[in-house]
């Protein structure tokens, strides 16, 4: 008695993993930081994150549809509700609904969509979708919150909700009222026009080391980022690189002329920093391949922040120097290629 | 690779333990195929047995149907590559297309024997003072017996030991580290044929001109390392040790094995005899003793018979070409999910179509898995470049670039960063979040490569065939034309010789006319 069998190629092994548990891992790693996030600001962050996920799984749905592609594996695979989550992050969370809108769509249609879809890319697609809206509406992307323990006018959610879809907050002097320039802003002004770090530092919004409430909330992005390198979702190179880098670059110039500069740990726990290095630039679809390129795309993303933060036009240069770096990674690719066994 | 790094000291070797880059921990299903002692099953009914068995062409078959043949007999001959001996005594019944048990799933030339049950052998011809012999008597009976590599690759062994011997090598090393999952029967065989195996190091060495043994086994064989030190004690085992190494999958890899005990990386696409190092399976040292000793040829090989698909999996002493189904049904029979049926490992074994596939001297293990072993239902996604990959390549190559190379047929590129430095392990296949058949994409891009190359070496011949007959040709037509040339020179030569001779005598004529006018006298008296 003999039996046949179908037949397919080695390894005869089931996979360990998919692409949908990596995403998830890298979306719980997330955790942490928005609860800190809706501790300090209140909720408005929950409300662009539903937004932008909503938009995003739109678009995503679309573009699958025109493509011919099949639906379900890739709504499933959580890429679109990560790139989501991460844009609305980057907003101000009082931020009308329409700029999730512009960003998803910039996002998820000429960044991922047309590039040929997940894995495709050549920019990070969040970065595309922040710095298309950063650039077309700078009102709206600067009308940031100071802490709620800063705040005189206490934003209860319907309010919130209603600024977000109205545009128009429901409080007497409106804007002005809940709005303050953020610690970053702060700093970039008072600098150029004159004035000493330990002077504008003396100013409520800063806390120990960054911004208040802030600097809160990149630890709890840092916690998320431990977690994912101990589960090995991400590699150790491109936070190392992104943090050491801004460490090393701004630590002489404090050294040098501490009035004049912010010491490096306030560049650390500032703005958008912990997040890129931990969540952004570890993108492996825009970034780079090997070891050595991925220290080097890091260290270029540190490099490019701080020369933003120091000499650009925007207070935070985060999201331009991932872009920046996203197109350099062929090139470094190209020159990084690990030296193969007995080479 | 410098020379420094090369020329590292003898004791070096397997003295301390090192690391090679990536690899996997996998389970390892082992125990539950090692309870039973390993038996040689009932004779079966028929045998089938390949010409094709080891690397290289088909063997002659030395036999044809309806003769007897003699257990041991040799069947089928191939030159470079190692003979083909007849596993029972008994009759042939035919040579025909039957399934080779090969990677390439395809039907060739078996031998298909009907034993007579007598087990009868024939004339052995054993080395009984393998001490004093020759190293080059004790490669020829390896070759005349048949003996290849028992670790899966096939590759004769008396080949592997002249390019040792040629190289001069310091080190054997007998591989045990047996990684892939499943696979018990190497571990089975250092259990209970200890002896067997130092013996046969010790012949491969005196072969060899090696001065140093080096056996490699896993951590967690325990009992087996207990055996095959006691093995090792013997007085004349002077300079063979047992060294431990960790389980790691691919460690039983031979470059891999080798990184471990020396550190040292065998240069891209070159042997460990350049690092004076060679590298056999275990049970090849075993089926070299026999050879060696009792004059035995390679016609029966420890096999292991496992997975979830398995009644009851156990090793067998199995003689080559018995069928698949046949040691089976020895086990139990299959489970009922049973799902797929692997010859090797689960990581680099192959699928048979049919149990009714043949023993042969590579086949270490029979491995039934269930749909849940391998749950192929899950659907490829894209490449999201996440690298986990490149993390456990053992070769450390980047094979999300190369899937992209290989996939857009840059073969240059592939070339560049590596494709043929992959060793097919696996790993990468394993850990990809997106399910892409890699190892799969990379035998077909060397596969195409190596077409491509076949492609350019034919197109390469007939260009030089075709300047070298053009240039013939032109040879030719200028040796004519040369020939052509100095005929017409000859011609020349001679019309203007008869020329010369006609113009004195005519010069001769005219003088004579001229002084015959001059004296009165007629032309005819001149002549």
């Amino acid at each position: 008695m003999t039996r046949s069998f179908p037949t397919s190629g080695a390894p005869h092994v089931a996979p360990q993993t998919n692409v949908a548990r990596v995403m998830l891992q890298v979306l719980l790693a997330l955790v942490p930081g928005v609860l800190t996030y809706a501790w300090f600001f209140g909720p408005g962050v929950l409300v662009q994150i539903a937004l932008a996920i909503f938009f995003a799984l739109l678009f995503e749905a679309v573009m699958l549809r025109w493509r011919g592609r099949e639906l379900k594996p890739f709504i499933n695979d959580y890429s679109a509700v990560l790139t989501a989550v991460l844009f609305a992050l980057c907003i101000p969370p009082l931020a009308p609904w329409w700029i999730s809108c512009v960003a998803m769509l910039f996002a998820m249609v000429f960044a991922k969509h047309l590039y040929g879809g997940l894995g495709q890319n050549v920019f990070n697609p969040a970065m595309v979708g922040y710095v298309v809206v950063l650039i077309s509406f700078p009102q709206a992307m600067t009308a940031w919150m100071p802490p709620l323990s800063l705040s005189e006018i206490d934003l209860g959610l319907g309010a919130i909700l209603a600024t977000i879809f109205t545009g128009q907050v429901p409080v007497e002097g409106s804007w002005d009222a809940v709005t303050q320039a953020t610690p970053l802003d702060l700093l970039k002004t008072g600098i150029e026009s004159g004035r000493l770090v330990p002077e504008l530092r003396a100013s409520p919004v800063f806390g120990y080391f960054g911004g208040k409430g802030w600097e809160w909330v990149a630890g709890g992005y840092a916690l998320g980022g431990f977690y994912l390198l101990y589960q090995r979702v991400i590699s150790w190179q491109v936070p190392t690189a992104v943090i050491l880098s801004v460490i090393v670059l701004s630590l002489p110039a404090w050294l040098i002329d501490p009035a004049n500069n912010p010491d490096p740990l306030q560049h650390v726990f500032s703005g958008a920093i912990l997040l890129t290095a931990f969540y952004i630039a570890t993108d492996p679809v825009s970034g780079c391949v090997s070891n050595r390129g991925r220290l080097v795309f890091g260290a270029g993303v540190g490099l490019l922040t701080l020369v933003i933060r120091r000499w650009g036009g925007y207070p935070d240069g985060a999201a331009f120097a991932v872009l920046l770096m996203n197109m350099a990674a062929p090139l470094i690719d190209r020159y990084t290629r690990p030296r193969m066994y007995g080479e | 690779m410098t020379l420094a790094r090369q020329k590292k000291p003898l004791h070096e070797v397997g003295a301390r333990i090192h690391s090679f880059h990536g690899g996997l921990r996998l389970r390892h299903h082992k125990k539950i195929s090692c309870g039973d002692p390993v038996e040689q099953p009932p004779l079966p009914e028929l045998l089938s047995v390949p010409l094709t068995q080891h690397a290289g062409n088909a063997a002659a078959p030395l036999v044809s149907a309806g003769e007897t043949v003699l257990k041991g007999q040799p069947i089928g001959r191939c030159q470079p590559c190692a003979q083909i001996h007849s596993p029972v005594s008994g009759v042939v019944e035919a040579i025909e297309d039957r399934p080779m048990t090969h990677p390439s799933g395809k039907m060739g030339p078996c031998v298909v024997i009907r034993p007579d049950g007598r087990e009868q052998w024939t004339g052995l011809k054993p080395i009984s003072d393998w001490k004093t012999a020759s190293p080059e008597s004790l490669i020829m009976q390896m070759q005349d017996c048949g003996l290849a590599g028992l670790g899966g690759a096939v590759f004769p062994t008396h080949r592997k030991a002249r390019d040792g011997r040629d190289r001069r090598i310091h080190t054997l090393v007998l591989n045990g580290a047996e990684c892939e999952p499943w696979i018990s029967c190497d571990e089975m065989l250092m259990r209970e044929q200890p002896d067997k195996i130092v013996l046969g190091a010790r012949i491969l060495r005196r072969a060899l001109g090696a001065s140093r043994v080096v056996i490699a086994i896993e951590d967690q064989m325990g009992a087996v390392e207990a055996a095959l030190s006691h093995a090792a004690e013997c007085a004349e085992c002077q300079n063979i040790s047992v060294v431990k190494v960790p389980k790691i999958y691919p460690e039983g890899g031979e470059r891999q094995l080798i990184q471990v005990l020396t550190g040292l990386e065998v240069p891209l696409g070159g042997r460990p005899s350049q690092l004076g190092m060679l590298c056999q399976n275990v049970a090849t040292a075993a089926a070299v003793a026999d050879a060696v000793v009792e004059g035995k040829p390679l016609i029966e090989r420890y096999i292991t018979v496992t997975g979830h698909g398995i009644s009851h999996p156990r090793n067998f002493r199995a003689l080559v070409g018995t069928s698949f189904s046949h040691l089976v049904e020895l086990c139990g029979g299959y489970t009922k999910d049973v799902a797929r049926l692997v010859v090797g490992g689960p990581m680099m074994g192959f699928p048979v179509a049919s149990d009714a596939s043949p023993v042969v001297k590579a086949s270490n293990c029979v491995l039934a898995l269930t749909a849940d072993d391998i749950s192929d239902s899950q659907v490829e996604m894209p490449c999201i470049r996440c690298g986990e990959c490149a993390r456990v390549c053992p070769a450390s190559l980047l094979p999300q670039q190369l899937f992209l190379q290989v996939r857009n047929e840059l073969w240059n590129q592939a070339a560049e960063w590596g494709l043929a430095a992959c060793i097919e392990c696996g790993c990468c296949d394993v850990v990809c979040p997106s399910h892409i058949p890699l190892v799969e994409w990379f035998r077909f891009g060397k596969g195409e490569r190596r077409k491509l190359a076949m492609e350019a070496e034919a197109s390469e011949l007939a260009r030089k065939r075709f300047e070298n007959r053009e240039a013939r040709l032109a040879r030719l037509k200028l040796e004519r034309a040369e020939k052509m040339q100095r005929r017409k020179q000859m011609l020349k030569d001679k019309a203007s010789q008869q020329d010369r001779i006609q113009a004195s005598i005519e010069r001769a004529r005219s003088r004579a006319a001229r002084q015959a006018a001059s004296t009165g006298k007629g032309p005819g008296d001149d002549a």
